[in-house]
């Protein structure tokens, strides 16, 4: 017994058996870290590279609109708002039309064939590159919402939205290509979070004779709304830094205005627009255009993350 | 004794029937642009379908009503999506294999899976930008400014979080049961993941893996100042450090220039993009049903 016992103690692996267990380790390890570095290496590169427009415009880049190369003066409110308006609202838009989808193809009003073929052909849209929406935006979404822009102006030109006269592109024709975008995005997330509810409350809420559209709304709407407001987030940030598409069809005009109706700007235009030309300090600005950018998506996208942590695994 | 029997005008009655074509009209709405899309894109692009489109190169726009074909854009955006997927498969499984293998939930693997999701919302134009500070206004790589190469990285950075991300959760999903036997039979810990694990997730890795590259192929925003565009042929490895035309990068400059023949490139440009993307998407779709089915078999 002595004797086997000091053998099992014995019992080792080759020297160059040992190392080559370290080194996968470590190597997998460093592999690992590579994301913390780049996403360090980003923040801090944009940082670094915007310090000079930082130092020069403080916070009134900001708040500025004016955006002159030949007299090196920069403010980037015009893209600033162009992004928070066209994300806003089009997340406005979006979030009823694809909870709507959403819950229709998780109750049970058409048989499940057809729910599952509505859901896989939602999700594959959300493969589309976005310069092939741009594309046709461009030439089928432009012509045929023309008319129901002049008729927007027309009838509510009263509203500051819509105040002027609209003239080819313009944000509101970014908004709807960002609806496109973003509906597949909204209507799986929440299609998994509507899924994940137990049935247990379903089944209760039925029970004690609530209808259907009681039980989704009192019922298994807030339960799974969490998981929902956290895909509602994803799709904000997706939205703030979508490029292709709204670069193509809002007309990138820097000029200020309160309409949709008129060509507008977003960072992620602007950086697409004028970063392969620029010199000299309207880099620099750019640099700094872009981490606004950088800042606002990396707080929507953590809150997002927070949020799931914070109210997942309730039921 | 009426309260037995469905009431058709009771006001909850009536309410669902609303709300219910309030859903319907919801997917319609949903539904019917999408579908406009994909099937305008296959027509209209479909038509534009010539074998010399696949052998020319583009000739510089203008009113030249033959605009040639797209034959450096194909094989550059082949080329950039290799290099992309050469540097993030093995940084991201690599990752994965420490994430799913290793870690125990400390602070760092915790860090590192946020850091994975961040990096997953981080605009992919941010990563143009970051590879344009980096590489291109440094001329690091042996002096060349917009490169292949250059786009290649910039696009790695945008298929990292996916590898990973599939690779972590492939894994665990690999029951336990198959660790404790190759560990108990006195296998170590790397020919452990090497010959039991990585095999047994091979399938469902593989799947997440071809989807970030279907995703990557068609991502513009960090190719335009990185790689650019060219409209000649690559005809040899130096091509790498060199501008370097993309299928997505065409379809932007082109849809925007004002001549017809441009706009037909950018057009059957689209077609080839969107029917790749989506079979490599169906078929990943029909494979991973295929599997689930025989597993619970």
């Amino acid at each position: 017994m002595e004797e086997k016992l000091a053998l099992f103690k014995n019992r080792k692996r080759f020297g160059i058996e040992k190392n080559i267990d370290i080194i996968f380790k470590n190597t997998a390890l460093v592999l690992s870290s590579f994301v913390a570095i780049i996403l360090l290496g980003i923040v801090l590169v944009v940082f670094v590279q915007s310090f000079e427009s930082f130092s020069r415009y403080g916070l009134k880049f900001l708040v500025t609109s004016e955006w002159n190369p030949v007299k090196d003066e920069y403010g980037a409110f015009t893209a600033i708002y162009g992004t928070l308006i066209t994300s806003f609202i089009s997340l406005l838009i979006t979030i009823p039309l694809g909870v709507g989808t959403a819950i229709f193809i998780t109750e049970d009003f058409v048989p499940k064939v057809f729910r599952e073929i509505i859901g896989s052909f939602v999700e594959l849209l959300a493969a589309i590159p976005s310069v092939v929406l741009g594309l046709w935006a461009i030439f089928v979404m432009e012509p045929f919402f023309r008319a129901f822009f002049v008729f927007l102006h027309n009838f509510f030109g009263w509203v500051p939205l819509f105040s002027t006269e609209p003239t080819g592109r313009n944000s509101l024709l970014a908004i709807l290509i960002l609806v496109v975008m973003l509906l597949p995005i909204v209507t799986s997330i929440a299609r998994d979070s509507l899924n994940q509810v137990p049935k247990k409350l379903r089944n209760a809420s039925y029970g004690i004779g609530a209808s259907r559209w009681k039980t989704i709304f009192s019922v298994i709407l807030p339960a799974a709304l969490s998981g929902i407001m956290a895909g509602v987030l994803l799709a904000l940030g997706r939205a703030m830094g979508e490029t292709m598409a709204v670069t193509m069809i809002i007309g990138n005009s820097n000029a200020f205005s309160w309409s949709l109706l008129s060509p507008g700007y977003t960072i992620s235009s602007m950086l697409a627009n004028q970063f392969g030309e620029a010199d000299g300090s309207q880099v620099s600005s750019l640099f700094y255009a872009a981490f606004v950018l950088m800042i606002l998506s990396l707080v929507v996208n953590i809150f997002a993350q927070w949020l799931v942590k914070k109210f997942s695994l309730k039921y | 004794m009426n309260s037995l029997f469905y009431q058709k005008n009771s006001s909850r009655n009536i309410g669902d029937k609303v709300f219910t074509t309030l859903s319907l009209i919801c997917v319609v709405i949903a539904i019917l642009p999408l579908i406009f899309l994909v099937t305008y894109i296959l027509i209209k692009g479909g038509a534009q379908i010539t074998p010399e489109l696949f052998t020319l190169e583009p000739n510089p726009p203008g009113d030249d009503l033959d605009a040639g074909g797209i034959n450096p854009a194909l094989i550059g955006t082949l080329i950039i999506t290799t290099i992309a997927s050469i540097i993030a498969i093995p940084v991201g499984v690599g990752g994965g294999i420490y994430l799913a293998e290793y870690s125990k939930g400390g602070p760092f693997s915790r860090f590192i899976r946020f850091g994975v999701n961040v990096l997953a919302g981080v605009p992919s134009i941010i990563a143009g930008v970051f590879i344009y500070a980096l590489i291109v206004s440094t001329k690091i790589l042996f002096g060349s400014m917009y490169s292949g190469f250059a786009g290649g990285m910039a696009l790695s950075i945008l298929m990292l979080p996916t590898v990973i991300k599939t690779t972590d959760e492939g894994l665990k999903l690999v029951p336990n049961e198959l660790r404790y036997a190759s560990l108990g039979v006195g296998a170590s810990m790397y020919t452990t993941i090497l010959k039991i694990t990585l095999p047994s997730a091979f399938r469902s890795i593989a799947t997440g893996v071809v989807l970030g590259i279907a995703r990557a192929a068609g991502e513009t925003a960090p190719l335009i100042f990185t790689a650019l565009f060219s409209y000649y042929y690559i005809t040899g490895f130096g091509d790498l450090f060199y501008e370097m035309g993309s299928l997505a990068v065409l379809i932007y400059n082109f849809a925007l220039e004002p001549y017809d023949a441009q706009n037909k490139l950018a057009w059957a440009a689209s077609f080839i993009l969107v029917l790749s993307i989506l079979s490599v998407n169906i078929f990943s779709r029909i494979l991973a049903a295929f599997t689930e089915k025989t597993k619970r078999v």
